[in-house]
């Protein structure tokens, strides 16, 4: 087997606030190859932005990622100087947000930003960095890449700023790319073709994807491995066959369960009751308890996340093919 | 559009709305000095005809700027049609005296995404809730503790929150209590403008069982305005779908989803991720929608169109019926001239 390009062993970030400790992310691991795409999903709040944001080195204080380590080509990231993780950041891993007004200067123009960027990590000539510029938008499927590059953000549509955002993202053939929520605010047919162009670009060059939403739809498509994460926590990790299909975590399998088109028309929706804990305060044990139907004294004890059925799960009572048989008649 | 012989609780005939875009100081000097800089407009809502029956669930999607949150606004009254009608129960609303107009506003209520917005942050729950039914009579004033209890306890609130304010709540909350002032005043008829496009899965499900239950219990009509197709498809029993001002296809839900007849609507099903597809080649519709400022002529679908014709870029296709109960917009459907059988829109893409 080669090195995956990354991997994350117990990556725990917390934040140091006034209330308390938040433990935004906590313990959290999962590799990803090269060419292959790793879907994160939950809901508000569970710490899967954290979890990229920690990865790009991003969190600011009073967070701070306190445990785990980050190894890019078997390299920990951690144990660099801030000046290696500055060479490292946008040049070998790249970001994408759910905003592009994140990745992009409103008052400067597309070229000035991208020109900027490609010589931020190499030596080359305004002019080459230019037509490098000019390639990485045309990449992306923006029509007349020339004028593009003289034109500024607030010219551009939410889709087509997107694009720009991708683009630079794509400026140094990363070796990663984190994309948080980046079709989220967009219409279907747009994120159609985002997604489109991302797979394509992802087989083409061997990028690794981590592909951070909500969208469980989304990451079926588009993904080849999961991670449900549940206030700071992986509950359920495996492909995405497995944990889709099967889901062994009564999370994962609420989760799906409330999506419209898996019920039947007209029909209550089959939903978890209450809402998602906030994450300063955590009740005892494990973290889904009070929402769970399946919960018992046990679950007052904080279940590990170990290895079942050729996948991780996080749960002391995890659904097993026979109890579906079971409830089915 | 419904041939029911009851009239429909409400009706819009041939409404459209356009937007001006003012002129500031550079053009208005620029057009003193003999400038050819006319005043910009957009036409949100083009001559669009729509019919809904008592306790019916009317879906309506589109994508951003097709003018559906326009279309709602003109069928709740919030705004007037430029041109056009709207009917409540058959009578022409314009027409009404002032007290009966009062009643309908009353009777139709609307639902908004943005609860942060749509709710006033200096109020208590108690008076966003309590006040409207008071002040139109519905409730005596000494009432309001308990209507407002009753109220939030229908849509699944603790009614002892009720001194609380808006931002003390969760987003899942702040859409019941959205839902909770709009109850108040005993409406027939929501129109609910992506209630639920903000929240989470888990908790949109929960206000979703909510629409459903309330339907169910005090008979209420629908027009959901989502550009979600997934949600649309649970909840409705007919769906339109906009595209730039214009309905290009109406349906009802379970035909339209089965066997869409619009190109538009064909490439909309066809981009929705779902779970069952796994892996999937994503393949899209080409380009965005047009600025509604400079629509295109004929179709408005046509440069995006896989089945664009020449005639597609001049005639504007009308909306007609195609099949008991099926409306469709688009030129495929007309038989040809030399009277072969018309090519299905939907037959090239299988």
């Amino acid at each position: 087997m080669t090195q995956p390009t990354l991997k994350v062993e117990h990556l725990r970030t917390h934040f140091f606030a006034r209330q308390g400790v938040v433990k935004a992310v906590d313990g959290v691991s999962f590799e990803v190859r090269s060419g292959q795409t790793l879907g994160i999903v939950g809901e508000s709040g569970a710490g899967k932005s954290i979890t990229g944001f920690s990865i790009m080195g991003l969190v600011d204080p009073p967070g701070r990622i306190i445990d785990g380590r980050i190894l890019l080509h078997g390299r920990d990231l951690r144990t660099r100087s801030p000046a290696e993780w500055q060479a490292i950041r946008g040049n070998r891993i790249a970001m994408i947000f759910q905003d592009p007004m994140m990745t992009l200067n409103p008052v400067l123009r597309i070229d000035t930003q991208m020109i900027e960027a490609v010589r931020a990590h190499d030596r080359v000539s305004v002019r080459s960095a230019r037509d490098r510029a000019r390639a990485a938008l045309a990449r992306v499927g923006l029509p007349s890449p020339d004028e593009r590059l003289r034109a500024y953000p607030h010219q551009f549509s939410g889709g087509m700023r997107q694009r720009v955002a991708i683009a630079i993202a794509l400026l140094h053939q990363p070796d990663l790319i984190i994309a948080d929520e980046p079709t989220t605010a967009l219409d279907v047919t747009i994120q159609g073709q985002i997604l489109a162009e991302m797979q394509q670009l992802c087989r083409e060059s061997g990028t690794a994807l981590i592909w951070i939403t909500h969208d469980l739809a989304v990451i079926a498509g588009l993904a080849n491995e999961v991670c449900v994460m549940y206030a700071g926590r992986i509950v359920e990790r495996g492909t995405v066959d497995q944990v889709f299909d099967a889901p062994l975590h009564p999370y994962t399998r609420g989760l799906l369960d409330s999506v419209p088109s898996r019920n039947q028309r007209g029909a209550p929706l089959r939903q978890i009751p209450g809402m998602a804990p906030s994450i300063a305060r955590l009740p005892v044990g494990c973290a889904f308890r009070e929402r769970c139907a399946r919960a018992t004294e046990t679950c007052f004890t904080e279940p590990p996340l170990y290895e079942l059925e050729g996948r991780h799960v996080r749960c002391f009572h995890p659904i097993h093919a026979e109890d579906e048989a079971a409830a089915a008649t | 559009m419904t041939g029911a012989p009851a009239p429909p609780l409400i009706e819009l005939r041939e409404v459209s709305k356009r937007f001006v875009r003012r002129l500031d100081v550079a053009a208005k000097v620029a057009q003193a000095l003999g400038a050819q800089a006319p005043a910009q407009a957009a036409q949100a809502v083009d001559g669009v005809s729509l019919a809904i029956a008592p306790g019916e669930v009317v879906g309506l999607v589109g994508e951003s700027g097709c003018g559906k949150s326009t279309l709602g606004r003109l069928a709740a009254g919030l705004l007037a049609p430029d041109a056009g009608r709207r009917y409540w129960r058959g009578a022409a609303v314009d027409a009404l005296a002032s007290a009966e107009q009062r009643r309908v506003r009353l009777a139709i209520q609307m639902i908004f995404q943005d609860s942060y917005a749509s709710l006033n942050p200096r109020l208590r729950v108690q008076d966003i809730v309590g006040e409207a039914p008071v002040v139109h009579g519905l409730i005596e004033p000494g009432g309001q503790r308990d209507y407002v209890a009753r109220t939030l306890e229908r849509v699944g609130l603790d009614p002892s929150l009720m001194r609380r304010f808006p931002h003390q709540f969760s987003g899942g909350q702040r859409a019941r209590i959205g839902i909770a002032r709009a109850l108040a005043v005993r409406p027939e008829f929501l129109v609910c403008d992506e209630a639920v496009a903000a929240l989470d899965v888990s908790i949109q499900a929960q206000v979703l069982n909510l629409f459903i239950r309330l339907r169910a219990e005090l008979g209420l009509t629908y027009l959901f305005i989502s550009h979600d197709l997934g949600v649309v498809q649970h909840l409705s029993d007919r769906v339109l779908i906009m595209y730039l001002g214009r309905i290009v296809e109406a349906a009802p839900t379970a035909a339209l989803y089965a066997s869409p007849n619009h190109p538009y609507t064909q490439g909309l099903l066809a981009e929705v991720p779902r779970l069952e597809i796994r892996r999937t080649h994503f393949a899209a519709i080409r380009g965005e929608l047009p600025s509604p400022f400079a629509p295109p002529p004929g179709c408005h679908f046509h440069p995006r169109c896989p089945h664009a014709m020449p005639r597609c870029e001049i005639e504007r296709p009308l909306l007609r019926e195609i099949a008991p109960g099926r409306f469709s917009a688009c030129h495929l459907n007309d038989p040809p001239p030399d009277a072969t059988p018309a090519a299905r829109p939907g037959a090239g893409l299988a």
